[in-house]
């Protein structure tokens, strides 16, 4: 009798939505459209602002060209038509060719692409290595601290992942120099301090593969340190903000073990703002790759930047920001997408 | 058992007198709370060492001894003995006096960017929440923009760009990149205050834009745009040390990352020159932790939903 | 009706430590409920009923100590092994938390959190049988079955406490805990929502505890009342009795701040109560009401009442009651 009335109540019961299969799909489509759409306006701003960085430059822009000696005066005096132009002809010439994939780099007297080609795969494999154990340690310590909060455990490792998270990681690669390759008291020096790969070897053998992970492992593990700290500082913030939540009493009561309730309800709600933070950070990431490269000579993106700003090379700068800012760019819609996949509020 | 208090007649007290005892009533609860925290006490101890430090620098160490046409005749990168307690660095200056006169360097470097950090990310965010239309959109899509530049390549490029290179460039420099953190924190609160009814009842009174947002607004959020500044500090100064590294600090500044600059230079990492290279990065690890220890605590302090912890 | 209640407390006292000393939130309850019965208790936010909810499936912080016997048909709660309480908890007795709020995980369909329990206790449960089980749970709190697609935020206060409902009957329990289970939800739902659970524990035969501030919907839709004040049961009886002729004052003061519908008098002089609560680590000593009572008496601050008879089933704790103590 009760139920039968309390059917009738609740088809009366104004619903604030009606939860359609299609549009939950349809809503996530439409999301990412959107958030593509936004990213094509951060991108004209960056670009923009990359533009007028680079012209304000005191001094004669071609006069840097004179120190290259593979130039012809015919290509210096048609670079120098171009750098003084007047502002709005050289807009368009810029929109034209953003990258400056035909730009002189006015220190090695290259195309600055083939520059940046070169030197990139060295960069993608030390940051790759680098965020996924910064990202599966960082988050691991991170979910254990937060849950047991309080703890032995959490004591100790939110110590120590401070004192990582106040390091600089150039100093921190300076150290390990010194421990690991140089050798000092009972260290050993065993690992190579420059270069990505013994000379002569194809990289993509055997003998390549285990040269790049030697050259790789301390310019890695100095910027792993530094970030997994941070990872771990944001996810334990993001576990703790979740443990007083009452869904995760709900869970406790319906009979679910303790690391059960941990796994399938705090985790997955904690990664949300942990994912956004992480993401955010990867611009910080990329900075870090300029000085720990520059340390370790290790010839990838950032130790071109090094040298591009040691040898005051605009058109070269120019490209590597814009590279640097386009890949967080892209970095950042990857995370949104990523959110709206998990969170179904962001979508409806 | 409880007994009535003896009543007596409250004398009449100005509402300035009352706001005042208020005031320092809330300030005796959050020192209080600030010391009951034991991460916030070492950070102000740490702090304090380093202040006194930079504050004593010509006491304990004349400043001719960072001369280097001074320190010709001492031995180039000597390890630490019983006159150089912390060696010599490649000019033969005691790299103990380096330290501590750098320790100014990096402190003022420091404070001097955050506070244009925190001026010019208060406004901002101040002007985001409260400006509703196009201006405050506008001021809200600047902010997010510059948060998706990375920090490092355009503090680096920034300086690269200036090209006079000094410590006005770099105090510029960071200042001018770090707002947006606090501004994105600011224009929340703001909204958060701007929502509450007393806000309301303001703009009814008659209060203009300027009286609304420095009256109310401005009072509701320093307490965590000051928590935020503390850890803007720790951020800028491991940027500083990192651009001094980098080449791009200024030369005559001695600041911690010169030195490493230097130390690298002179090839302190393979030639294994220890006490070049240990003691400027130890000192830049414990002002940032100092700084990152005040800050985390002073928004537990601050934010009563953060504490328990 | 057996002779073993289907869930009995007996001389339950919890403490929570805290920095400022310990802090006795339940200070010596007995209580107990048969199967078939609709037990309310009633009392302002403070007085302990939240915590009493928390001690039944052990759901108590480690801060807290609690002593007494909490019995679910017979077994002692507070001494069980892990994995007999885990197996209790949702299979003997469920609660009914506050669905409105944060109840549910915000980011995991309703069907993917009904069927959670169902494959906690039921080893032999399969996809399909679980899902077919959920889908009999929400017919009967009178939901559609496609709801079970639905995340929470995209329903409304009254069908997310209807989930609430259909959550706790999962695993058929005996004993049904329901925590203000009206409370943040309008009016009209309101009664629905009461309605349906009055229901659904009659229709089984479930022993129900119902918690809530409000005496004017436990005095209608219980069988027998118990009033809490300062972690203590201050009166104890039939529910009608209580809410027609309290004996306590203070649950006199509590009936009639809610202003009756059709008496149009009670509208327009609703009868609040002085002064707050007592902060349970502080509280005044003798008779904790004492200081609030308008019947206060010289004896009151001096003698801590514990629950006299009041008449026919009746108990009340306060010395009005009794003839024995002299009241000048």
């Amino acid at each position: 009798m009760a139920v039968a009335a309390a059917v009738r109540a609740a088809d009366s019961d104004p619903e604030p939505q009606r939860p359609a299969r299609g549009g939950q799909q349809g809503g996530l489509g439409r999301f990412i459209g959107y958030r593509l759409v936004a990213g094509l306006g951060t991108l004209v701003f960056v670009l923009l602002f990359n533009f007028f960085l680079f012209r304000m430059l005191p001094g004669d822009p071609a006069a840097r060209y004179r120190a290259v000696k593979s130039i012809s005066p015919a290509d210096l005096a048609k670079i120098r038509d171009e750098l003084t132009a007047p502002l709005p002809q050289q807009f368009v010439a810029y929109l034209k060719d953003p990258l400056a994939l035909d730009g002189i780099s006015s220190w090695k007297g290259q195309p600055v692409w083939d520059l940046v080609q070169g030197r990139a795969w060295p960069t993608l494999v030390l940051l790759g290595a680098t965020t996924i154990v910064a990202v599966v340690i960082g988050v691991w310590i991170g979910i254990k601290a937060g849950w047991n909060r309080g703890s032995r455990f959490d004591k100790v490792s939110t110590a120590v992942t401070l004192l990582f998270y106040a390091t600089p990681e150039f100093w921190l690669g300076l150290l390990l120099i010194l421990l690991f390759s140089t050798g000092i008291g009972f260290f050993p020096g065993i690992f190579p301090s420059g270069g990505v790969i013994d000379s002569g070897i194809d990289p993509l053998s055997f003998e390549g593969i285990t040269s790049i992970a030697d050259h790789t492992v301390l310019p890695a593990v100095a910027l792993a340190a530094v970030y997994l700290a941070e990872y771990s500082l944001i996810m334990r913030a993001s576990m703790v903000d979740e443990l007083g939540q009452d869904y995760l009493m709900t869970a406790r009561a319906k009979g679910m073990m303790d690391h059960m309730v941990r796994r399938r309800h705090a985790v997955p709600n904690a990664s949300l703002p942990t994912i956004t933070l992480i993401f955010l950070n990867i611009g910080f990431i990329i900075g870090g790759a300029i000085t720990v490269e520059t340390v370790f000579s290790y010839p990838g993106l950032g130790l071109l930047t090094f040298e591009a700003v040691s040898e005051q090379d605009y058109v070269l700068m120019q490209a590597l920001f814009l590279v640097f800012t386009m890949s967080v760019i892209v970095f950042n819609i990857i995370a949104d997408i990523v959110i709206a996949v998990i969170d179904p509020r962001i979508r409806t | 058992m409880r007994r009535a208090s003896t009543v007596t007649t409250p004398k009449k007290l100005s509402p300035y007198a009352i706001a005042r005892m208020r005031r320092k009533k809330s300030l005796q609860r959050f020192a209080q709370a600030f010391f009951g925290q034991p991460a916030g006490v070492i950070g102000l101890v740490i702090l304090s060492v380093f202040v006194l430090l930079a504050v004593s620098a010509p006491l304990l160490f004349d400043r001719e001894m960072l001369d280097i046409t001074e320190t010709l005749g001492n031995e180039s990168l000597e390890p630490p003995n019983g006159d150089f307690w912390l060696g010599t660095d490649e000019n033969g200056r005691s790299i103990l006096a380096v330290l501590v006169w750098g320790a100014r360097a990096s402190l003022v470097v420091g404070l001097a960017a955050s506070l244009i950090s925190m001026v010019l990310g208060t406004l901002i965010g101040i002007g985001s929440g409260h400006y509703t239309g196009l201006a405050g959109s506008a001021l809200q899509r600047l902010t997010d923009w510059f948060l998706v530049i990375p920090f490092i390549p355009l503090v680096v490029v920034l300086a690269a760009v200036l090209g006079q290179r000094g410590l006005g460039t770099i105090v510029l420099v960071l200042g001018v990149t770090s707002w947006p953190g606090t501004a994105r924190l600011v224009r929340a609160q703001t909204l958060s205050v701007e929502g509450r009814p007393y806000l309301e009842r303001a703009k009814v009174l008659g209060d203009s834009d300027w009286q609304q947002m420095t009256k109310h607004v401005l009072p509701n959020v320093m307490p965590l745009v000051i928590a935020n500044t503390t850890l803007t500090v720790a951020i800028v100064i491991l940027s500083e040390t990192t651009l001094a590294f980098l080449g791009l600090g200024d030369p005559f500044l001695d600041s911690w990352g010169t030195m490493l600059d230097k130390a690298t230079g002179a090839g302190a990492a393979s030639t294994g020159a220890w006490w070049y290279l240990l003691p400027p990065g130890i000192c830049v690890i414990l002002v940032v932790l100092a700084f990152t220890l005040i800050g985390r605590t002073l928004e537990v302090v601050l934010n009563p939903r953060l504490g328990s912890e | 009706m057996s002779d073993v209640a289907a869930l009995e407390l007996r001389d339950v006292h919890v403490t929570y430590r805290t920095r400022e000393g310990p802090v006795p939130a339940v200070r010596g309850v007995d209580l107990s409920v048969f199967a078939g019965e609709v037990v309310g208790v009633a009392g302002e936010s403070g007085c302990g009923k939240s915590t009493i909810v928390s001690t039944i499936l052990r759901l108590f912080p480690a801060s807290a100590t609690v002593t007494g016997e909490v019995l679910l048909g017979g077994e002692n709660v507070l001494t069980m092994r892990w994995g007999r309480m885990r197996a209790v908890r949702w299979g003997v007795a469920s609660v009914v938390f506050q669905g409105a709020l944060h109840s549910l995980n915000p980011i995991q369909r309703i069907g993917t959190q009904l069927v959670e329990p169902i494959f906690l206790h039921d080893k032999l449960a399969t996809d399909n049988s679980a899902a077919t089980k959920v889908r009999t749970l929400l017919e009967q709190v009178g939901l559609p079955a496609r709801h079970a697609d639905a995340y929470p935020h995209q329903l409304s206060g009254g069908q997310k406490q209807r989930v609430m409902i259909a959550l706790a009957l999962a695993c058929d329990p005996q004993v049904l805990i329901c925590d203000e289970p009206t409370t943040a939800l309008d009016v009209m739902v309101q009664a629905q929502i009461l309605e349906l659970l009055i229901g659904i524990a009659r229709e089984r035969s479930m022993a129900m505890l119902l918690i809530s501030h409000d005496l004017s919907v436990l005095g209608t839709s219980c069988d027998r009342v118990a009033v809490m004040y300062a972690g203590r049961i201050i009166e104890h009886g039939p529910a009608r009795a209580i809410f027609d002729w309290p004996e306590h004052p203070y649950t006199r003061a509590l009936s009639s701040a809610f202003p009756t519908i059709g008496d149009a008098a009670s509208r327009y002089a609703p009868s609040g109560l002085p002064g707050d609560p007592p902060f349970p680590g502080d509280l005044p000593s003798g008779c904790p009401f004492h200081p609030r009572c308008p019947s206060a008496l010289p004896v009151c601050p001096t003698v801590d009442v514990k629950l006299l008879p009041a008449g026919p089933g009746r108990t009340a704790a306060c010395v009005l009651v009794d003839q024995s103590v002299p009241t000048r």
